[in-house]
């Protein structure tokens, strides 16, 4: 690691950014600075004790071209986890890698090894429906089914035979929509389609329709980019709520979302997982100069 | 002065208005704002001038020709106005008069573009409007055939009468069956072999499409669906004496074998093949409406644990229900208009009867029956067709409307 990185234009640009660093302290954040700009090796701890999910050497190939090198990352236990980074810097590949939602890219192929309570869910013995039942996906734009309220959420009970009766199904939709705080606005018309709903309460809907099946870990890939200002609050204190019984992923391009919601924050760039630690050291105190130049608002 | 001369000679006229026009508003554009002449600026560029000029050559023109036309076929004008020649020199005279005339009162003020906009706007009217019209023609010509037909036959008894025999005498002495034109089972006959082809077309149809827009690679997609189109652009010619000759006795041979009296001629020989033929229509609207379906749909149903199969069945299709109930009315039409494969496979008898292995016929091949050879204009028999004609096209009709509607309600949805 190159410590020696220093040059003059950082500080101009570090002391440009006046809502996340504090510009009084820029020498300081220099000298922690310990990666040059070419060393994409990921500087602080990416392992944790216990982990729900283990990453180790997680690469992913399109036909012949890689999107993501080498990534090691643990996702603790009731932790929500943050991926920021530019535009094509492999986190969304990343996080689909998460419940083999890459399967269905063609041409798509991912090395390496990455166990869920310590399952590797790339072995060939291990069926992908199960395993995306435990780790639930929400995506950037609301995509509820054409199909009322009611069948949104209870469609994945339905095709894992979660609910033995209509009472039990009943009850667990209802449950599903109150963990998602969409309960009170939906009761009275669940069988009304959930398109109908506004664009944030339908992606509350498509959380709710995640959580209905259970899931240990729930990736959300820029579930707020779509929604205006008070629908993202509205998610995000979903997301802090949903942190006590399960494991976070978000991919986000909003820095003042990461810094909101999220425990740990981890910077990728090019494909390579460049950074990682906890929320407010990376956000006050980035080590890597790509992830400083990211966050002061320069393009790394 | 034939007509062709006189399209030339409009046309001549209106290219030399345009260059008229555009370089008189070229010269004014050049020399405004300048010291000399302290002209204003042109409010359009020069091209919008030369088009305006020349649309001054073509009004006239085509105001007189309209004029001659309706005058000609529904007025009483004296004689001497009825010679070709002095429409002829009207039409041209006024145009050279029009165009001096305009490229005279050319000013920079003049608001060229806003003129040759609205006249654009009148003539995309005029396209739209040739064609409701045409339709708007034939419907009336067909109503009013009808409503002669009607006055010798009641109404009642073409649409609930359960014999059809347009045989009539054409002379009184003549001995000869007097006529049955009772609707019924020609309409049977042509819904039986309709739902026959339904019955063929619409799984296969559905099935193909779905395997091509969600199993199939790419590259498989990419000859099999160019492949399948094909079938539609064979003939009904073709597909007819494949019907007759190939299909029917094969129907005929099977059917012996069960023990079945099967007719030479049958609903159901042609029925299949009538199948066949709409296969295309049906997949390939299916295929549309499936693949239009976001890939953010199944990619929900997937990440919740779905199987390919599981998200087609409960997310893809229903998605696309509408879309597909629509281009399966889309192709009900069609079958039920269609003509040369009944005629050759299923016969001309009239039979009332729902047994797809006997002869009938439909509504189609009867009106070529009854139009075919020598006919006598105002006898029931001829003017029966444009009955029958009147009521395919409301049967059609209510099931496009119905299939316009279902297909519009489908493309709201993801919106």
């Amino acid at each position: 690691m190159n410590t020696a990185c220093y040059t003059p234009e950082s500080t101009i640009i570090a002391g440009v950014n006046v809502h996340l660093h504090d510009t009084g302290d820029v020498n300081e954040d220099v000298k922690g600075l310990v990666s040059s700009a070419e060393d994409y090796t990921t500087v602080g701890n990416p392992f944790v004790e216990s982990p729900r999910m283990k990453c180790r050497e997680v690469s992913v190939d399109y036909s012949g071209k890689r999107a993501v090198f080498g990534v090691s990352l643990d996702i603790a236990r009731n932790e929500v986890i943050a991926m920021i980074g530019p535009s094509g810097c492999g986190k969304s590949t990343f996080l689909r890698c998460l419940n083999r939602m890459n399967d269905t890219i063609p041409g798509c192929t991912v090395s390496g090894s990455i166990t869920l309570d310590g399952m590797d869910i790339y072995d060939r013995k291990v069926d992908v429906v199960p395993l995306r039942a435990m780790v639930g996906m929400v995506f950037q734009k609301p995509n509820p089914f054409p199909k009322s309220i009611y069948d949104n959420i209870a469609y994945g009970p339905r095709i894992h035979g979660l609910a033995g009766s209509r009472s039990e199904l009943d009850a667990l939709v209802e449950d599903s929509l109150r963990k998602a705080g969409l309960w009170d606005e939906v009761k009275d018309q669940l069988d009304k389609p959930g398109t109908m709903l506004s664009g944030g309460q339908q992606q509350r809907l498509c959380i709710a329709r995640t959580i209905a099946v259970s899931p240990e870990v729930i990736l959300m890939d820029e579930p707020c980019s779509a929604l205006d200002p008070i629908a993202t609050a509205r998610v995000e204190e979903l997301i802090e709520e949903l942190r006590d019984n399960y494991s976070i992923v978000i991919v986000t391009h909003s820095m003042q979302q990461a810094a909101r919601v999220s425990q740990r924050t981890a910077y990728f760039h090019m494909g390579w997982l460049v950074e990682v630690g906890e929320t407010d050291q990376i956000f006050t105190n980035p080590r890597h100069k790509l992830t400083e130049n990211y966050i002061t608002g320069r393009f790394g | 002065m034939t007509s062709t001369q006189l399209f030339i000679t409009v046309a001549l006229l209106a290219c030399a208005g345009f260059f008229l026009g555009k370089k008189r508003a070229a010269i004014m554009r050049d020399s405004s704002g300048s010291h000399s002449s302290p002209g204003i600026r042109p409010h359009s560029t020069p091209v919008y001038y030369g088009f305006w000029v020349s649309l001054w050559a073509v009004i006239p023109a085509l105001l007189v020709f309209v004029c001659e036309f309706v005058l000609k076929r529904f007025g009483h004008v004296p004689f001497s106005f009825r010679a070709g020649v002095a429409w002829e020199a009207v039409a041209v005279t006024s145009g050279i008069v029009c165009v001096i005339i305009a490229w005279l009162r050319l000013r920079p003020e003049t608001r060229a573009r806003n003129h040759i906009e609205t006249g654009m706007n009148f003539l995309f009217m005029a396209c739209a409007t040739i064609a409701i019209f045409t339709t708007l023609g034939i419907v009336l010509s067909v109503i009013f055939e009808s409503i002669r037909f009607f006055k010798v036959i009641p109404v009642q008894e073409f649409l609930f009468g359960l014999k059809w025999s347009p045989q009539v005498a054409i002379r009184p002495d003549q001995v000869g069956s007097t006529g049955a034109f009772g609707s019924v089972p020609v309409l049977a006959g042509t819904f039986l072999i309709s739902f026959i082809a339904m019955a063929v077309a619409a799984p296969l149809g559905l099935m193909s499409a779905i395997y091509l827009s969600e199993y199939a690679g790419s590259r498989l997609r990419a000859w099999a669906k160019p492949c399948l189109e094909i079938l539609a652009g064979i003939p009904t010619v073709v597909y007819g004496f494949f019907a007759a000759l190939v299909v029917a006795p094969q129907v005929k041979a099977a059917g012996e074998i069960l023990g079945l009296q099967v007719s030479s001629e049958s609903a159901l020989a042609a029925g299949l093949v009538m199948g066949i033929m709409i296969i295309p229509l049906v997949s390939s609207l299916s295929d549309d409406v499936i693949s239009a379906v976001p890939q953010a749909m199944r990619d929900g149903s997937y990440a919740l644990g779905a199987t390919k199969a599981e998200t087609i069945k409960n997310v893809v299709i229903p998605a696309a229900l509408p879309g597909i109930v629509g281009g399966l009315l889309l192709a009900v039409s069609r079958a039920v208009g269609e003509t040369m494969i009944v005629v050759m496979a299923a016969g001309l008898s009239a039979n009332l009867t729902m047994n797809p292995l006997k002869a009938v016929t439909t509504v189609t091949v009867q009106i070529v029956t009854l139009l075919t050879g020598d006919q006598e204009f105002d006898s029931p028999k001829t003017l029966a067709a444009f009955a029958l004609g009147l009521l395919l096209f409301i049967l059609t009709l209510l099931m496009n409307i119905i299939a316009l509607k279902i297909v519009r309600k489908y493309r709201e949805q993801y919106e």
